[in-house]
This record gives structure tokens, C-alpha cells and sequence, in this order.
């Protein structure tokens, strides 16, 4: 029977059933109770300690030390002049904490000072420490990036944290499985972000709850693996438990040679096992999505879910346009947060901030596309614009590049890397009114600080909207490259 | 865990679809090493005014609604971040279920790992049992796990539901799930492992 490259790996995970055990028709395997081997986790300083109080109280070890690897990004400020201690009471005594857990539980930390410090999604693929065909689970809704290599990354509870932590497994329901075929090519001036905002935007919100997600189809297969790892983390917008992109050489050339990739000929055996890890020919899927690449144009939100968008060049609809009425209230109520009018012209509306960053839209190759329509321009007066690299690696390799100049000469702050405003739980947080143009990945009521308004976007259209002090569409600005 | 069998008490309509883990529990009450104090942030910005007094108009702080121990929710419930401190508040809140359409697969988990039970029923049933708790004082439930009923209490009506055996097992008992796994499966797990790592040595 032929089979997804999701139910592969959950079939290589699956320690044994925990319902009745009976086999079931292949049509019908979703909903099975496993005992699921997970084979790492990442954990962050916000969701884990009550995990490492559960163990302590309980008196029991960590399974497996080694796989796991703990990185402070949540709660660090992120002023380019670094300290190991921080200002703010509560995020100090976190960080304290996750480094007690860390030393007592005997597991690595990448510290604040740590130059492998990042947002955890960046890093741990940045390390090699996530390889295709492995299942991932951790502590943050965003940990389905790793499907951009092969993996199963999906994210979990604190209570889960600690299963894991005691047993290297989780009790897993398999779900159903969803295959979103892109075909065509992506237009110039079109990125990763503005598709997975369009799937989003058709599909909604929960478009794919309860299901894991498959990307496939030559837009797919066109993208770079930073690409790639903007679609499956932000998927998890449209509600998917897990995302998966089978591997290909460009995931192969991405990984070797990375600190914790295999070496040698333990490397030629897995890059074998990893290209032959895909979907069977003739697999059925519960449900297939298409989407012609040429349709997607640059996307922003208008409202306070990431299904509320539209191509930059639309309007801001009206309610009455909605027949469901759960959906109108939800919609009136949406635009009176954003203080936002129907038929307003997305093009124009004005901001006060522009934020890069986030697990969604803050590698090197989102850096490099909003750099290119940032060179030579400058940001609108009265526009505060800030960049926040995925990780302490990215910032040093735009060094190396020299974008932190192009940056900063166009009057952006460059700072250090961690979360920042995507959650704004450190002290990166909007005032009440202000509006940001920004890279991120969720544009709920508060994301951003208490009556904040957040319009997400790709990270060049962030850009663009900096230098012109309003929404903006990226495709009617020319680029620069370097001139070497 | 606080084991669920037969629970009554009053319940809320909260009919907004995707009601998202920031709204339920907003940042600033995420930098504990605990989870203490967590039902003081539930709803915060929703239940409390810029002065810190709760607004009337709020639905958990109306005459009637105050002691929910049931919400009727819009679908999608519980979407966006992992944050368990969302279910932590709920159920400090007193919030012993969550009778809705859908409800994000995290959260979702969150709600089962903490004694909270999720009911998912059909929209035109969710509409149906809104109206019919619409009015305070003739909003008590009655939610019985064992028999997979929820009952109006003011009229009677009983609408039946299913939840998976394997969750409905672990709430009625209360189960520790660590605990219940290593009872039951170490030596599989150790077993399980040994071959894994045959099998794909390159991760290790």
C-alpha cells in the first residue's frame, strides 16, 4: 500500500498503539493512539521550567540529555550591547532558572552570549541538529519549520515538554494528511511569505486543523530551504499539527557539513536514506489543495488573524460581505482594533513601526531581500524600523556581507537576535495605536503590545513600507545587488 | 489531575471564532517559573479596563456567568501559540470544559493533559445549546463523561457526544500520563530505541 512521507515517518516512530492495537484499513488510520518516539526537542526559557519543576518534584532524570538542546530566546532584550544579566525581574529569574535546569539536568544551553544564540527555529536547523525523517516536538507552535527539511517538527504543551523529557515519547494521535501542490513559479517581487499567506487566506485559519501538511509541486521544489522553512512554520497559522517537504539535494547541500551533521561515510548512507524518503507513487491524501504559483501576488493582513488579508493592491472588505454571521462580528470587530475603514486602499495605509524578524522571515536570505530594496533608500520620517537577525550566526554572516550597513544607513536599528516583537514578551512591545509593518508570523489583537495593530508581511514588503512610511508594493521599487 | 466524571454548573456562550492563546492568557503573565496566579491573566485584556476594573460587559463578569464552569466556544478555539499557561488559567478560572466546533490541536492537547474536557458537536447543535444558555440563571449544564451527555438542567434537553476512549479513560481516572507511561511501556520504549538507532545512526 503506497504511503505518505508523513505517515512514514510517524510509522518509524510508532513504539506501539495505545487503543485497541487492531489493524485498521489504510483509510482509516487517522485518529490511531500511538506511543510516538520523538527524537529531540529545543527548549525555550518561557515554556519548559514548569516541565523541569514536574520532574524535580517527581524526582525523576531526563531520558536522554543529549537530545535535547535548550536556547534562550523568548524573554532576552535584544540591544545590540549584549550582558549576560538582564534588567527585567521576572525574564532574569526565567533565565536563571532554564540555566539551573540545564546544569542540573545535564542537557547544552545556548546562553545569552552564546555567538549559536538564536530564535530556537533558526538555530537548530543552522546547527545541523534536525535531519530529514526525523520527528521533532517542542515547546512552540512554530516548531513545524522543520518540515522544511524532511522532518516532522510539530509543537507541544508544557505538560508534553515533560513527557518527553521522561521518556523520549509522546501519546500521539496520528492525523489526517493534506498535500498543497504549488504549481508554476513564483512572479518576481513574489516570496515564500506572500504563498503561504495566500494558502492561508483560502484555506482559513483552521483550514488544516488536524491534519499534517505536505508542500509539493515545483513551486516548492524551486525554493531554497530558507523558503521553505518560512511556508512550514507559518502553516501552523492555518491550524496544520506539522508540516513536511520531502528532501531533496538542496536540503542535502543546506545540512552537510553543519556542526552536528553526520560526516564521513555515515553521511553517504544517510543522504541515501534521506532522498529515498518521500511519498509513494499513487498515496491517497484526505485532501489535496492546488494553487497555481503565477496566482500569488505580494500579501498583507488587514485584520487580527492571519486569514485576514489580501493582495496589496485590494481594499479592505466590508462586513456586510460576509454571509456567516460568527464571521461578520468577527470581522467589524477585527477592523474597529485595526481602526481600519471598508474600502480603505491597503496601498497607503500609514505605519509607525517596521519590524524584521521572527522564526518566520529572519535567515540570512530574508535579511539579503529586504537589504536589496533598503540599499541606497532611507526610512520614512517618522517610521521606527528595527531588525532583529533569527539568530546571532545570521547576524554575523550580514556583518560579513555588510547589510548591517545598508541597514543602518538607511536608518534601521540592527540589533541582537531572539523573538522580540514577534511576541514582544521582552521589552520590544508597541504603545496602544501603533501600527508595524512586520515579517512575523501573527497578527492577533495584542501580538504585538496591548492595542498594538500588526500588519504581517514578507520581510522585503516590510521594507518597502519602512521607506515609504505606508503600506507599500515592493514590485514597484527597483532592487539593488551589490555592486561588487 | 482533578479527574472529570459528572460536573454541573453554569456556562457561558463565547460564540467568537478564532479566539487565540494570546487573547486567553496575553504575554505578561508568562514570565513565571510556575503556574501560579495564572487565573488573575485568563482573558485579561477582555476582563479587565486600562484602570484594572473588570468591564461589565464582559461576559465572565456578568451576573449569571461569573462562576462558568463550561464555555460554548466558537471554532477554531485555543489557536495560535503553545502556551500552556492559556489551559493553566482556564482551569484556575474554574473552568472544568470546553463545548465547541473545533479547537486548535495544541490547545487542544493542553485542555486533555490538564483535566479540561473538549467537546466538538456540529455547528447547527453548538447554535442550538448557545440560544439555550443565553439567559442567566437557566444556563446550568450538566456534563457527564461516563454517559458522553451534556444536559440542559432548565428543560432536559441531552445532547450526546463522543470523545476517544483513550481520553475519556485518562480524564475519568485523573491519570498522571508520565507516570502511566513508564509503568506500562519502558521496556518497549528502551526496546523501540535500540532499533531505532540501528536504523538511523546518523542521528545520534
Amino acid at each position: 500500500m503506497p504511503r505518505t512521507l508523513y505517515d512514514k515517518i510517524i510509522d518509524a516512530h510508532t513504539v506501539c498503539r495505545l487503543d485497541d492495537g487492531g489493524p485498521r484499513p489504510e483509510s482509516e488510520r487517522a485518529g490511531e493512539q500511538l506511543l510516538l518516539y520523538v527524537d529531540r526537542t529545543i527548549l525555550n526559557e518561557y515554556t519548559s521550567p514548569q516541565a523541569f519543576s514536574g520532574l524535580r518534584e517527581a524526582g525523576r532524570p531526563v531520558w536522554n540529555p543529549a537530545a535535547a538542546l535548550m536556547v534562550v530566546d523568548h524573554v532576552n532584550p535584544t540591544a545590540s550591547h549584549r550582558t549576560l544579566e538582564v534588567a527585567d525581574r521576572e525574564a532574569a529569574a526565567q533565565i536563571a532558572y532554564f540555566r539551573e535546569n540545564a546544569r542540573d539536568f545535564g542537557i547544552e544551553l545556548f546562553d545569552i552570549l552564546d555567538p549559536r544564540q538564536g530564535i530556537e527555529h533558526v538555530v537548530a536547523p543552522e546547527q545541523g541538529l534536525v535531519m530529514p525523517g526525523m520527528v521533532v516536538a517542542a515547546g512552540d507552535s512554530h516548531t513545524t519549520a522543520y518540515g522544511a527539511l524532511g522532518a516532522l517538527g510539530f509543537g507541544i504543551g508544557t505538560s508534553d515538554i515533560e513527557h518527553y523529557l521522561a521518556t523520549q515519547t509522546l501519546v500521539y494521535r496520528r492525523l489526517k494528511t493534506l498535500r498543497i501542490a504549488v504549481n508554476g513559479a513564483l512572479a518576481p517581487g513574489v516570496t515564500p511569505k506572500d504563498l503561504v499567506m495566500e494558502v492561508i487566506r483560502r484555506i482559513g485559519a483552521d483550514g488544516a486543523t488536524g491534519y499534517a501538511v505536505e508542500f509539493a509541486g515545483p513551486a516548492i521544489a524551486a525554493m531554497g530551504v530558507e523558503g521553505r522553512m518560512t511556508v512550514c512554520t507559518m502553516i501552523v497559522e492555518a491550524g496544520a499539527r506539522g508540516a513536511v517537504i520531502a528532501a531533496d539535494e538542496k536540503v542535502l547541500a543546506y545540512i552537510h557539513g553543519r556542526p552536528r551533521a553526520p560526516k564521513g561515510a555515515l553521511w553517504d548512507q544517510a543522504a541515501e536514506a534521506w532522498l529515498a524518503l518521500k511519498t509513494d507513487e499513487g498515496a491517497l491524501f484526505d485532501r489535496e489543495v492546488h494553487l497555481a504559483a503565477e496566482d500569488v501576488a505580494p500579501m498583507v493582513t488587514w485584520g487580527t488573524s492571519p486569514d485576514q488579508a489580501g493582495v496589496i493592491t485590494a481594499t479592505v472588505p466590508a462586513p456586510e460581505g460576509e454571509a456567516e454571521p460568527g464571521r461578520r462580528a468577527a470581522l467589524t470587530r477585527a477592523l474597529d482594533y485595526m481602526g481600519l475603514a471598508p474600502g480603505t486602499a491597503l496601498d497607503g495605509i500609514a505605519i509607525s513601526h517596521a519590524f524584521i524578524g521572527s522564526c518566520t522571515n529572519a535567515r540570512i536570505e530574508d535579511l539579503r531581500d529586504a537589504a536589496r530594496v533598503l540599499r541606497g533608500r532611507r526610512v520614512a520620517a517618522g517610521v521606527r524600523a528595527i531588525i532583529v537577525p533569527g539568530s546571532t550566526q545570521v547576524r554575523a554572516q550580514a556583518e560579513r556581507e555588510g547589510l548591517d550597513r545598508v541597514f543602518t544607513d538607511a536608518g534601521f536599528e540592527w540589533r541582537q537576535s531572539g523573538c522580540s516583537m514577534c511576541l514582544a514578551m521582552n521589552d520590544d512591545v508597541l504603545r496602544p495605536g501603533d501600527r508595524c509593518a512586520s515579517s512575523t508570523n501573527r497578527n492577533f489583537e495584542g501580538r504585538q503590545g496591548k492595542g498594538a495593530r500588526t500588519h504581517l508581511m514578507s520581510p522585503a514588503m516590510v521594507a518597502a513600507a519602512a521607506v515609504a512610511g505606508h503600506l507599500a508594493d515592493v514590485r514597484t521599487f527597483s532592487t539593488q545587488e551589490e555592486v561588487a | 489531575m482533578q479527574p472529570f466524571i459528572r460536573v454541573t454548573g453554569p456556562a457561558a456562550p463565547f460564540p467568537q471564532p478564532n479566539v487565540d492563546t494570546d487573547v486567553i492568557m496575553p504575554k505578561q503573565f508568562l514570565k513565571g517559573v510556575d503556574r501560579k496566579g495564572l487565573d488573575r491573566g485568563a482573558f485579561y485584556d477582555l476582563r479587565f479596563g486600562a484602570d484594572g476594573q473588570p468591564r461589565p460587559d464582559f461576559i465572565l463578569n456578568r451576573p449569571g456567568w461569573q462562576d462558568a464552569r463550561f464555555l460554548v466556544v466558537g471554532p477554531n478555539f485555543g489557536c495560535g501559540s503553545s502556551r500552556e499557561h492559556a489551559v493553566w488559567g482556564l482551569a484556575q478560572l474554574g473552568i472544568r470544559a470546553l463545548i465547541g466546533t473545533s479547537f486548535a490541536g495544541i490547545f487542544n492537547d493542553n485542555c486533555q493533559r490538564n483535566g479540561i474536557l473538549t467537546v466538538t458537536l456540529d455547528a447547527a447543535v453548538i447554535n442550538d445549546l448557545m440560544a439555550r444558555i443565553s439567559r442567566p440563571g437557566a444556563n446550568g449544564l450538566t456534563v457527564d463523561l461516563p454517559a458522553q451527555t451534556i444536559t440542559v438542567d432548565a428543560d432536559g434537553h441531552t445532547i450526546p457526544f463522543a470523545v476517544e476512549a483513550l481520553r475519556r479513560d485518562a480524564l475519568i481516572q485523573g491519570l498522571d500520563g508520565v507516570s502511566a507511561t513508564l509503568a506500562r511501556h519502558a521496556q518497549a520504549i528502551r526496546a523501540f530505541e535500540a532499533s531505532h538507532r540501528q536504523a538511523n545512526p546518523w542521528f545520534y
